[in-house]
Order: structure tokens, then sequence, then C-alpha cells
């Protein structure tokens, strides 16, 4: 996955359906690290995206008109919501919604709130923010269809939130100078490992005028990584070795402790 | 200092795994129960998903209750014939037990019948056990012997045919009530996800009248051997037994479990089981107010398992 080249990849498609202004701006972005170990002492972890903007008549960007949107996509995957309704007294998983392909991770970073950065239309066009990014449900044999989608789409946001897994940070973009800019990406201990998509977005009074692509890997590796994929793998073995252990633990212990 | 588990994919610390694993290990050690019924809930508790916690607790009952057998053979306190039979019918048990788990969850229906059987079982059991030894702890304080084993009241259960003699346990029954308590832990424990200790003992106490000595160590070697063969089940079909987090439950555990079995020879017997009551009763409480307390989430998060 790592390809000197995301370092430098331009962002010539990406201009959106709105006149770009004469001057073509380009992105530049590159990651502190492109991959992330997780080890046995791993415990969250950070990295910093740099950018800079560059323009290709060679003129100086203009102070102040620049916004940038730094969006992570962690790993798809399926998730169930379920809602608890109290049935003859006891609280029980009533209703659920299925969210498909929902990103593990999410974060958006900007260095202005999104709503000062464009409009509305413009945000839901491009799914940028958490109000906005798209969350596609489906029912899943539930009893009645009675709670509109909203709420769990509400519900599920609040609890990726909470696990530190969602996250919108409208301070997350520092400019160091007019065309040079660093953003944090925080990943806390859940995240899931996977390859990470990431999109920065150059906003110029409004308008959507570049956007590049780079790519971010979290990985085992080391005794984390033989323990996950002998699981994985070898799982009669793994559990056979399990047992064993259990068994040698148990009969070390009244060894060890033995006093008569 | 914390530490990454590799399957169950989040950080933890070290010493308060130990001494989780210290302090069920204790009363695991102290009662002949696995402890999964206390375990369980405390890994979920931290974060850990319900599934890899049920299946790492498994392999964490099978090394304290190792280690307790291990020191019951020794005082020569396990009945050996009596457990052999029990785990014939266990197996059997666990069977019917996956097919029914299996079902439910097709049907979603799983996460509901857990939470009652356990209200139900652990109210039931934990309420007669304290009913029955603060009566047998009455009594003696009146003066009146303690008579466990009354000779002369033979139940139905002495009538059933097949008669065996179980002669470290001094008890002469029939192989049916012991083939199906056998089938009733292995049934149970396979839905519930415990080694099913703490409905063991009591069963064997008051349907067999095993005496409260034989029955704790014949006990561990029933939920030894069931406890390591989930494990081997576990992990070959859901690939979620943590190993990492597994060592250090197993440690903690077993080193709680020898000065378990150790305080629970010094206490008497009606003591012990007033203790144990009520302990299972408190777990049954709690699981009935989380059924019925509104909840402060309404919500939860499950990742759809692939397949």
């Amino acid at each position: 996955m790592i390809r000197p080249a995301c370092l430098i990849l331009l962002a010539a498609g990406g201009i959106t359906g709105a006149a770009p202004p004469a001057a073509a701006e380009r992105l530049v972005t590159s990651l502190s690290e492109h991959r992330v170990m997780v080890t046995s002492s791993f415990n969250g972890s950070e990295v910093v995206l740099f950018g800079g903007i560059e323009r290709d008549t060679g003129a100086l960007p203009l102070r102040g008109n620049y916004d940038i949107a730094v969006t992570v996509i962690g790993p798809r995957q399926t998730v169930v919501t379920f809602r608890k309704e109290r049935v003859l007294g006891i609280w029980l998983n009533y209703e659920s919604r299925v969210f498909d392909n929902a990103p593990s991770y999410l974060a958006v970073l900007t260095n202005r709130p999104l709503e000062a950065i464009t409009n509305a239309d413009t945000l839901r066009r491009l799914q940028l923010g958490l109000d906005n990014i798209a969350l596609p449900q489906r029912l899943d044999h539930a009893p009645a269809d009675d709670l509109p989608g909203e709420t769990f789409r509400k519900a599920f946001l609040t609890l990726k939130d909470e696990h530190g897994l969602y996250r919108q940070e409208s301070n997350g973009v520092t400019f160091l100078t007019p065309a040079l800019f660093r953003a944090s990406i925080a990943l806390p201990a859940e995240v899931p490992t996977g390859t990470y998509e990431i999109e920065v977005k150059l906003f110029m009074d409004g308008m959507l005028i570049a956007r590049t692509p780079s790519a971010l890997e979290i990985y085992k590796a080391g005794f984390e990584q033989f323990v996950s994929s002998s699981a994985q793998n070898h799982g009669v073995l793994y559990g056979l070795a399990a047992a064993l252990m259990a068994i040698l633990t148990g009969w070390f212990a009244s060894v060890v402790f033995r006093r008569d | 200092m914390q530490i990454y588990l590799p399957i169950a994919d989040l950080p933890v610390n070290i010493f308060l795994i130990l001494g989780m694993g210290l302090a069920v290990g204790f009363i695991s050690g102290m009662f002949g129960i696995g402890g999964g019924f206390l375990m369980t809930p405390l890994l979920i508790f931290l974060g850990v998903s319900p599934a890899v916690a049920v299946a790492t607790v498994s392999s964490h009952i099978a090394a304290s209750s190792c280690s307790g057998a291990i020191s019951y053979w020794r005082r020569r306190t396990i009945d050996v014939p009596l457990a052999g039979l029990l785990l014939a019918g266990g197996i059997a048990g666990t069977a019917s037990g996956v097919w029914l788990f299996t079902t439910l969850r097709s049907i979603g229906q799983l996460d509901i019948t857990i939470g009652l059987s356990y209200v139900l079982l652990l109210g039931i059991v934990g309420g007669l056990m304290v009913i029955e030894s603060v009566r047998a702890i009455m009594r003696a304080r009146r003066g009146k012997p303690i008579e466990l084993r009354r000779p002369g009241s033979h139940t139905w259960i002495h009538g059933l045919p097949f008669k065996l003699r179980f002669k470290r346990s001094g008890i002469y029954v029939s192989a049916v009530p012991v083939l199906g308590i056998g089938y009733i832990i292995g049934f149970v424990g396979a839905v519930m996800g415990i080694g099913g200790g703490f409905l063991l003992v009591p069963m064997l106490i008051y349907i067999l009248r095993v005496p409260t000595q034989t029955v704790i160590g014949t006990s561990m070697v029933l939920t030894l051997v069931t406890m390591a063969s989930a494990t081997v089940m576990h992990a070959a079909t859901n690939h979620l037994v943590d190993a990492v987090l597994a060592m250090f439950l197993m440690v903690g555990g077993v080193v709680g479990a020898q000065f378990g079995a150790r305080a629970g020879q010094r206490i008497s017997g009606e003591r012990l089981r007033l203790l144990l009551g009520l302990l299972v009763l408190a777990v049954g409480i709690r699981f009935g107010l989380d059924l019925t307390l509104p909840p402060e989430n309404l919500f939860t998060l499950r990742p759809l398992e692939a397949g």
C-alpha cells in the first residue's frame, strides 16, 4: 500500500462541477507515518498530516481564503444498532437497524467550522461532516417500523463518538503559513486494523477547488500478529494450545503451592 | 501497565486483569465452582465483546478448576466414578445446548434468553441455598445435630432403578438422576456460556445427597473437562479465544483458587453454602435489575459477524 506516489498525488480530477477559479490550485500532502503498528504496548496513536497548497500560475496564494477539510475513513463494517423497549416489564432489544458498510472510524478535521467553510448544500453533496455522511440502513426483522431512521442514525453517531471512533474537529487543521497546513489524526486504542482512506479537500470562498487522496494502514505486528493469525488460521491447534496452557498453569500452581 | 489484547482488540491494564483473576479464582476454589457467571459479566463490563468474553473465560475456568481439582485429588475428595457418569450425561447435554444456542441465535432471541435464564436460575438456586443454609445454621445454633443426609428421608429419586454405589461419597443412588444432572449442566453451560458449577454443587448436595466435602472436588473435575473442551470448540469454530487475556486471567485465577480452596476447608459446610447462595442470588438480582430498570442508553451497537 505504500506508494511514494501517494505523497504527491495531484488532484486534477477532484475539481467539482462548480466553475473553478481561473488559477488551478494543487494540494500536496504527506503523512508522518503511512503504517501504524499495533503491538502489545499499543494504546492509541496519532498520525500527523502535512500539506501544502501550490498555484500553477506561480502567484502567491491569497491570504485567508483557503479552507481545508481532512476526512479519514476506516475499514467499512456492517453494524447492527439495537433499541431497547419495555416488554412485559423487561427491557429487551426490540427494534434494530443494520448499518451496511458504515465506516468503522471517521474523522473530519477542518480549520474552522464546516458551516463557515461552505454552504449546507455543498456539504450534503460532498457528504462532508458527521451530519452529512451517508449511513445507509436497513430493517432487520424489526417488529414494527414506528421509529424514523433518523433516531437510529443519531444513536449510532453518539455511540461511535463516545468511543472516540467518530470525531469532528473544527480546529483539527492548523495553517502554519497561508499555504502550509498540518492536521493531527488521533487514533484511539480501539481502532480496527485495516486500510484507512484519507481525503484532503481544499475550499476557496466556499467552493471545492482541489482534493487529493491518501491512505494509512493500521496493522498488527510481532506477537500480536502471531496470536491473531494463528487463532484465525489454525483454530483447532490454537484451541488445543490454549487448553493445554490452562491445564499446565493449573498444574504448575498446585505444585508451587503444595504444602503437604 | 497496559497491554493490547490481540483477539479482543483493545488495551487493558495487566494488574486489573490479574486482580480479577485472583478474586474470581479465590471464589472458585472456595466453592468448587468455575466462576464463569462472575468473570464473563466482569469482562463485558471492561469492554471485551460478549462472544470473546465467553470463549476466553472457558479457558480461564479450565485452569482454575484444574489447579483446584489437583488439590482436592491429593486430599482424596474426588469421586471418580461419579464424575465419569456426570460427564457422560454432560456431553449429551452440551450437544443439545449448542443446537439450541444456534437456533436461538438465528431467530435473534439469544440475548434475552440468556438474560432471563441468568435471572431465573441464579435467583432460584441462590434463594433456595440461602433459605436451606440459614435453616441448617439455626438448627445448629439450637444445639440440634447438623444432619444433611437424613437417612430416612428418601425421595422418589431414591426409588429409581439402576442403582450404583459410589464408595467415596458414600451414596447409593440410581444412575438415572446422575446422568440427568450431567445432561442439565452440559445443556445450561452451552446455552449460557458458563461452567455450571454453581448449579452442579447444589444439585449434587440436595438431590443426590453427596457430602459437601466430595462435592467440590468432583464438581471441579467435571468443570475442568467441559471447559477444556469448550475452549477447543470455541477456538476451532469462532476463533474468539484471546490467549493473552486468558493467560493473565489464568495466572491470577490459579493463585486465587489455591487460597480459596484452603479458606473453603476452614469454613463449615452450612456457612459455605450460605455464602455461595448469597453470591449467586446477588448476581441474579443484578441481572434482574439490568432487565427491568430503564437502561442508561437505549441503544447498543454490535458488529455483524460475517457468515
